[in-house]
């Protein structure tokens, strides 16, 4: 188990980390998420022994990794690290993925044998012999992954290891990192600015804002109930509405949000400062309100914007504050839709995640 | 034009004859520059490496007069050792002064900066993400060194052929401290290259000279093949 114990990195005025908690059980896949610069790689580097803690404590299995320097080498043969950027050093691949087992004394009958396994294992047969700068981005980001695998890690770590590399090649990798886990049930701390690998990927979730962890929970948890705005935002929720709570009868509230009285659901109470957390999915569109819809909120609106997005149409609508929704194609020429069009926006009381708004 | 068209002509000549004074110059000429390198490649590596992985107060200070001695003039390097080793000079009772030897000292001092400056260049140019992976694989301190050290094995093996390449084709250093003189035995004679062109063009002979001047370009031009193939092995 690795416990993060209120870890804070300060690189001169600035700290990139800021009480960071949390426990990450054997065997799970944890993800990292949050923008670039969040500090998402300097605490892998810290878990990683690169770097050292300002303040705070790593445990891996109850032991102070950065307490005792003697045990240092110790501590990091236990773990693995890929890189962002694949580094991998100027000669051949099989030397490349040898390193680690050279380091640690293995006989090079062993490794010749780990290397034949893990080529094919990472789709690389036949690539032993070949310089590794001659190979691609996702190919040599497939040795480096390798490279750290063969050394058989406790516990590997992940710097955005598809970051700069195509589909094909980022799918190549998620799979190699779920049967790393599967088969060998290895610890995985992955860092990812691209939320919906986390949630691919993940059994928990940290968000990582301007270097804490803001939200941590599994990906359910984070994608449906963000737990402010900040977090909201991230994982791509669009509509994210200012008001203040009205009143509350039984957890069903009424919010002001720019003069509209948006119904809700949450614990929140009367005079509460709140956003509204509404996916554009969730919204319904028509000309006139339906009969026997069960929707609490139904609106009238105008379109303001409409945009093309892959097979759907993004439409902005301003019914008092503005809301996006998203319909296929299809719905936006059966209804017709034209910028200045008007039209009632519907969606239910539960459909609204509501956050407390604290800035 | 003549002249030089004639005497390019025989220079030519004097090299596909193989003449004995030609060929005793230019293995003289290789054999103490290689030797000087040698001398100052066991010398520079290990200190460009020390002052590379080391944190130290006036680091940057040390780099930079490493560097200003890059341009040190050869004819100082051939005073300054001609100095300790005369006759009256500290070392004077080794009797080096004129010697092949001497010649070896001045060369050497003469490119250790150059090579020790090129070396921690091509240390610290191994990128910190290699670093990181080392350490990262779980590399001993030794482990460390030796791997970023391989890493930076063709820029180092650069470092070396500039070594050599200033060496072969010094001057000053070689005629103060060797003298230029010509005699019957190999090892009592220092005629190098670069002594012999000037000597020999200052008397007129000319065919001598270039044939001196086109082999010592044919070997930069050999050591620089040598370099570019290994670098891309």
């Amino acid at each position: 188990m690795i416990e993060l114990q209120g870890i804070y990195k300060r690189f001169g005025e600035k700290d990139v980390l800021r009480d960071v908690n949390a426990r990450i059980a054997d065997g799970e896949i944890f993800a990292l998420i949050g923008p670039s610069g969040s500090g998402k790689s300097s605490l892998l580097r810290l878990i990683n022994l690169l770097d050292a803690p300002s303040a705070g404590r790593v445990l891996v299995d109850g032991v102070d990794i950065h307490a005792d320097r003697s045990r240092e080498l110790e501590m990091r043969r236990r773990m693995g690290m890929v890189f962002q950027k694949p580094a991998v050093f100027n000669t051949t691949v099989y030397e490349n993925i040898a390193y680690g087992l050279r380091f640690r004394g293995v006989p090079e009958r062993a490794i010749r044998e780990t290397i034949r396994d893990v080529l094919s294992v990472i789709g690389l047969e036949g690539y032993g012999k070949r310089r590794a700068k001659t190979l691609s981005g996702g190919e040599m980001q497939r040795v480096a992954l390798a490279r750290a695998m063969v050394t058989d890690p406790d516990i590997l770590l992940m710097d955005e290891p598809t970051a700069n590399l195509d589909p094909v090649s980022t799918e190549t990798i998620e799979r190699l990192v779920h049967r790393i886990n599967r088969e060998f049930g290895t610890t995985i701390v992955l860092a990812t600015h691209d939320m919906v690998q986390g949630q691919r990927l993940a059994e928990r979730i940290a968000v990582m804002m301007d270097g804490t962890f803001s939200q941590v929970g599994t990906p359910r948890e984070i994608f449906a109930l963000p737990k402010d705005r900040d977090v909201a935002r991230f994982v791509g929720i669009e509509n994210i509405i200012e008001g203040v709570v009205e009143s509350n009868d039984g957890g069903i509230a009424v919010i002001d949000a720019s003069g509209v009285r948006v119904e809700a659901v949450t614990p929140l109470q009367t005079g509460v400062k709140v956003c509204l957390c509404i996916r554009p999915e969730d919204i319904t569109l028509g000309y006139a309100r339906k009969a026997g819809t069960s929707a609490r909120n139904v609106f009238p609106g105008k379109i303001v914007a409409i945009r093309p997005l892959g097979p759907l149409t993004r439409l902005v609508i301003d019914c008092g504050f503005e809301l996006v929704s998203l319909i296929t194609w299809k719905a936006a020429e059966e209804l017709g839709v034209q910028e200045g069009t008007e039209i009632v926006v519907s969606f239910k009381a539960s459909a609204v995640h509501v956050v407390q708004d604290r800035t | 034009m003549n002249e030089i068209a004639e005497g390019l002509l025989r220079a030519v000549g004097l090299i596909i004859t193989m003449n004995p004074e030609v060929m005793a110059i230019t293995a003289r000429s290789i054999m103490i520059s290689f030797t000087a390198t040698v001398i100052a490649a066991l010398i520079a590596i290990p200190v460009g490496a020390v002052i590379n992985f080391s944190e130290f107060r006036g680091k940057k200070t040390v780099i930079n007069l490493i560097q200003t001695l890059y341009a040190l003039p050869t004819v100082i390097v051939g005073l300054f050792v001609f100095l300790f080793i005369s006759r009256a000079g500290p070392l004077g009772f080794l009797r080096l002064l004129f010697t092949p030897t001497a010649m070896i000292i001045g060369q050497t001092l003469l490119i250790l900066p150059i090579m020790t400056g090129l070396t921690v260049s091509a240390l610290s140019g191994v990128d910190q993400a290699i670093r990181d992976t080392l350490h990262s694989l779980g590399a001993t301190k030794v482990q460390f060194l030796a791997n970023v050290l391989k890493e930076a094995r063709f820029a180092i093996l650069a470092a070396v052929a500039v070594g050599f390449g200033r060496a072969i084709s010094e001057v000053g250093a070689a005629i103060l401290l060797g003298g230029n003189i010509r005699a019957a035995s190999f090892w009592s004679s220092t005629r190098v290259l670069t002594t012999a062109i000037s000597l020999e063009t200052s008397v007129g002979n000319i065919e001598l000279s270039l044939a001196l001047g086109i082999i010592l370009l044919l070997v930069a031009l050999v050591v620089n093949l040598l370099v570019t193939t290994i670098q891309q092995r």
